[in-house]
């Protein structure tokens, strides 16, 4: 199986993910050019963190357009997977296939900082290593983190299960204390109704490689590889 | 025969969504003093020039323009001035 990995003009984390893909877990892996759109050879598409095209207008406003990104849509249609990181959740969002959007921080701090995450889905191909309710610790970077819906879109959100992370204390508590930039419901991350295209704002890229502290995110890659060889 | 039209755009969060930089400005005109300031809210203005047939045409461009990029309906709303210019 084949990851491949979305690189935009200002995108910062691809090849964090590709050490992950590559390195780690032993996968071809592909960085893809933006303006490439031919992603059949792809498994898994990886819409990594960063700052797409400067983040100009909005966030992931402007990387929505590009060829990659129409051909990732393509793909998310097929029923292949996508993983939208940070940067990568934004786009996805812009890009209509994650509902909601992402606003700046409640306190307007970039926030860089490592915090518990309540893992809420572990049946998607995303997740299936973890334990229902088991709280992870992963990076996070971001100045426009803010997770915001409609009131009836937050509640479909919620009654479909489709919130898969959710920002909590270390004993696994929801409260606002635990929420570090006011995302509604404390969510940092979501997929949408079918289940194959996940985003979230931590970074589990940056918490693979045990030398650097945590492999609470290698977890979600290897999730992701058993899910899609199992299936072969 | 097409006519050029020059367009404002103002791109406004929607009432519903908070605005922590208007906050933030908001609190900082009240420490300076003016205390009769409330309700500060931060948005953004696009200036542009487009040709069509006409000011329906136009019109109804932008509207798509805004709707696909300019604004994200999901937490903004705009509107939009329209103006020809004359040759």
């Amino acid at each position: 199986m084949k990851f491949g990995i979305l690189v935009f003009p200002g995108s910062n984390c691809d090849r964090d993910v590709a050490m992950v893909t590559r390195d780690l877990l032993q996968q071809p892996t592909r960085m893809v050019w933006h303006e490439e759109s031919d992603l059949s050879d792809v498994d898994v598409v990886i819409v990594p963190g960063g700052f797409s095209y400067g983040d100009y207008l909005r966030c992931g406003a402007i990387a929505r357009f590009s060829p990659a990104m129409q051909a990732t849509i393509r793909h998310a249609e097929q029923g292949g997977l996508v993983l939208g990181i940070c940067n990568g959740f934004q786009v996805l969002t812009e890009a209509g296939l994650l509902p909601g959007a992402l606003m700046r921080n409640r306190d307007l701090h970039f926030i860089c900082d490592r915090v518990p995450v309540r893992v809420e889905q572990t049946h998607l191909p995303f997740t299936q290593q973890y334990q229902p309710a088991e709280v992870i610790t992963l990076p996070i970077a971001h100045g426009e983190g803010c997770y915001y819906a409609d009131a009836d879109t937050l509640a479909e959100l919620e009654a479909n299960g489709q919130v898969v992370f959710r920002y909590c204390e270390a004993n696994g508590g929801v409260s606002e204390r635990a929420n570090p930039n006011g995302s509604l419901n404390n969510i940092a991350g979501i997929c949408n109704r079918r289940g194959n295209v996940l985003g979230m704002m931590p970074h589990p890229e940056r918490a693979s490689d045990a030398a650097l502290g945590s492999t609470d995110g290698l977890r979600m890659f290897q999730s992701v590889l058993s899910a899609l060889v199992g299936q072969a | 025969m097409s006519q050029t039209f020059q367009a404002k755009i103002y791109v406004t969060l929607r009432p519903s969504v908070l605005d922590p930089a208007g906050t933030a400005v908001q609190a900082g005109l009240q420490h300076m003093g003016y205390h009769n300031v409330d309700q500060v809210r931060i948005g953004k203005y696009v200036e542009l020039t487009l040709t069509a047939p006409d000011e329906t045409q136009a019109h109804n461009q932008l509207d798509q323009i805004c709707d696909q990029l300019l604004a994200n309906p999901v937490i903004e709303n705009y509107r939009i001035e329209l103006n020809p210019v004359l040759a």
